[in-house]
């Protein structure tokens, strides 16, 4: 329980369905003297979830894993930078923190189940496999947060909101009177509070301001950049360069520390490759296969063909040149409504 | 079995005997004891019956008692109003306090030394957490203000010898303040034993209700008022007396003092049977305080390699709420300052657990709770 609504919600749906419910909230890291900025656990937050704990009528637990998301997710997130990928925290927390340490924690206090407010439902098919689908809202859908998730955490997952919209949850919160229904989504990084992660890079690692060349596509020099982690793949703003049509970073020379920009239309790529690769049914499947793709979270998907390269590495190549492909990011495959589900993009 | 309470020494429920003491004070007996009419005089005899009997109970005089809102009150009015009281009369601005107060105590210290230039420091304490009294003799100077040493600790039970600091402070007319908020519930409080100038309770330790508390200010003692106003209590009060809560207060004392034997006999020998098995049952297991100086209701360990908060929830989950100096609600584990002070290193400190008996606590109950918590502590140690 986060203090938000949607786990409010999902924790007093839970209630009403009959289950013994026990409220957790995560204590995740805040830089010093910046804990009140964090949107997730702040004091406000807590005292959030404890009202809500305290209507729903059940026990409510913080749980610390400040020392955990400081050593994991946030120490990734700067490796990542440091490296020139584009890392997503997100994910790191949701699998090490969420469906490591918190799973484990919640099992260990008698727990069959840990429910979240994520927008995905959860069904068994005919072989008896688990699978994860999309939410049925399409503008909330988290399906491509949680592609890391295994067979063995699924069997112990709820997802109550799987099955409503956005403004559905809303709704419910505000007829169960939950002091969180008004309550504005959470965006971006919770450790980044109000910050620009930017600046949160030259306060935690100050080698990432190592300024380098700016070259288009063609090989033209046209102006330094300030260090490649303060840019990303598709970033129209911010480079300091005064041209005619609007330019655009197109890719990250990470060994020549070199920024390449283009136009929009050398923008779109048709290939990645990517590890870490989780399939949700345990097995890649048996050879390459169309799929719709996701690279972002909030990107369309596109149709592509996969390939996978032993048990977790595959090759997409695309049918239409797509845009913003982003080293660091996750590739989630899809069938439909099904999460097959997904990797680290590589290059 | 059904929830086990076995945190007595954060709060106690109200005793029902005081609250029908306290009852009549809400409705029918209303009056301001300020007021000249009759129910201003049934008002104030009510709260005069309630000074004469704590008073009594402290073997003091009836205007040595000051009322107050609760414990930490009474440790911010005895800091902060004899302080500002000494220093005005004869310049004096150090401040000898134990490392294991109460942050009542504590942080009113900590403020008047960042705010008001007054100099605080800490007196050394043995691994008990017990304050030598030598160790006063040799810090006190011309320049102390005040001595504040607790007389039970709330976290490790620890019971202090404030009668001989008292003597020491004495010898050079420095006055002792003790927070005896923890002991007053099972240790005698004769002020005149004790040897200080200034003492604090708070009702609701000992089976009275929150929000009323008392100081006693012996009489002579420098002091000044830190909350202005009325000329309630002497002018060192100011506020419209609480009458229920301070009738409450005064019954439940005097409950607390007068059964005290019986409450002590009962509770000791189920204390000494959690520090016996624990240290016996769980490994990596140690004893907070000490066994001879300790209150009679009080267990305290810390357990090596445990977060204090992962036992306190496992607990709560079969049924026995309990505490802990290095567990906080927010999920912040930090190690208590008292736990620190001691000097125990951090993989013990953040491991502590703290079960207080009751009046009400079983041995049935202590035995139930005995049989968990082996387990329990193994659980939790598997959260790291």
């Amino acid at each position: 329980m986060s203090g938000g609504v949607d786990s409010s919600v999902a924790a007093a749906l839970l209630v009403e369905q009959g289950y013994q419910v026990t409220g957790l909230m995560l204590r995740l890291w805040s830089e010093d003297g910046r804990c009140e900025e964090n949107r997730c656990c702040t004091p406000d937050s807590m005292a959030l979830a404890r009202r809500v704990a305290a209507q729903l009528k059940i026990p409510f637990y913080a749980v610390d894993a400040q020392q955990l998301f400081r050593d994991e997710v946030v120490q990734y997130f700067i490796e990542g930078y440091k490296e020139g990928i584009t890392p997503n925290p997100c994910l790191t927390c949701n699998r090490l923190v969420r469906w490591g340490f918190l799973l484990d924690r919640a099992i260990d206090l008698g727990a069959h189940f840990m429910a979240t407010g994520h927008y995905a439902r959860i069904s068994i098919d005919n072989n008896g496999k688990i699978r994860l689908l999309k939410g049925v809202d399409p503008s909330k859908d988290q399906s491509y947060v949680l592609h890391f998730l295994g067979q063995s955490n699924l069997e112990k997952t709820l997802f109550p909101l799987g099955d409503t919209t956005k403004p559905q949850v809303r709704e419910m919160a505000k007829r169960r009177g939950l002091p969180v229904a008004e309550k504005p989504d959470s965006q971006d990084l919770c450790f980044l509070g109000a910050d620009d992660y930017r600046k949160f890079l030259q306060r935690h690692a100050p080698e990432v301001e190592k300024p380098g060349p700016i070259y288009t596509a063609d090989g033209e020099l046209i102006g330094e950049h300030r260090g490649l982690a303060f840019y990303t793949i598709g970033q129209r703003k911010g480079l300091g360069v005064a041209t005619t049509d609007p330019l655009y970073v197109i890719f990250k020379d990470r060994e020549c520390n070199a920024l390449l920009v283009g136009k929009a239309d050398q923008l779109g790529s048709y290939n990645l490759s990517a590890g870490n690769v989780n399939w949700i049914v345990g097995e890649p499947p048996a050879g390459p296969f169309r799929s719709q793709v996701k690279i972002r979270y909030k990107a369309q998907a596109a149709w592509a063909q996969v390939t996978p390269i032993g048990r977790d590495s595959v090759l997409v190549q695309f049918e239409q040149p797509v845009r913003g492909i982003t080293p660091g990011q996750a590739v989630v495959f899809y069938n439909d409504e099904v999460c097959l589900g997904g990797g680290i993009i590589q290059e | 079995m059904d929830k086990v309470y076995l945190d007595y020494a954060a709060t106690t429920p109200v005793d029902s005997r005081v609250l029908e003491v306290m009852l009549p004070f809400f409705s029918q007996v209303f009056g301001n004891s300020s007021s000249v009419h009759t129910y201003g005089q049934q008002a104030e005899a009510a709260l005069e019956e309630a000074r004469l009997s704590i008073a009594t109970a402290l073997n003091c005089e009836l205007d040595e008692v000051i009322f107050t809102s609760c414990g930490s009150e009474s440790d911010n009015l005895a800091l902060r109003g004899t302080a500002f009281a000494r220093r005005g009369q004869t310049a004096a601005d150090h401040i000898l306090i134990s490392p294991v107060e109460h942050h009542a105590v504590t942080k009113t210290a900590q403020q008047l030394a960042r705010l008001h230039g007054f100099e605080v420091e800490y007196l050394p304490v043995d691994e008990a957490g017990i304050v030598d009294p030598a160790a006063v003799a040799q810090r006190l100077k011309p320049s102390t203000a005040l001595v504040s040493v607790i007389y039970a600790n709330n976290e490790i039970g620890t019971i202090n010898p404030i009668s001989e600091i008292g003597k020491i402070c004495h010898e050079l007319d420095v006055p002792l303040h003790t927070d005896a908020v923890q002991a007053a519930a099972y240790l005698p409080v004769d002020v005149q034993e004790l040897n200080v100038d200034l003492l604090a309770l708070g009702a609701h330790k000992f089976y009275g209700p929150k929000g009323v508390g008392a100081l006693y200010v012996r009489k002579g003692t420098p002091i000044v008022p830190i909350l202005t106003g009325g000329g309630q209590e002497s002018g060192l009060r100011a506020g419209t007396h609480n009458i229920p809560y301070i009738a409450g207060l005064a019954e439940a004392f005097r409950l607390a003092q007068s059964e005290r034997r019986q409450r002590v006999a009962a509770m000791q020998p189920l204390r000494d049977r959690i520090i016996g098995r624990v240290l016996e049952e769980i490994p990596n297991a140690r004893l907070t305080g000490e066994i001879n100086h300790r209150l009679p209701n009080h267990a305290s360990f810390v357990f090596r390699g445990v977060d204090g908060n992962a036992i306190l929830m496992l607990l709560d989950v079969e049924g026995f709420a309990c505490s802990s100096g290095s567990a906080c609600k927010t999920g912040d584990p930090e190690p208590s300052d008292v736990l620190t002070g001691l000097g125990l290193a951090r993989e013990w400190a953040l491991g502590s657990l703290r079960v207080t008996l009751g009046t009400a606590t079983t041995p049935a109950e202590v035995e139930a709770f005995l049989d968990v918590l082996p387990t329990v502590v193994e659980r939790a140690r598997l959260f790291h």
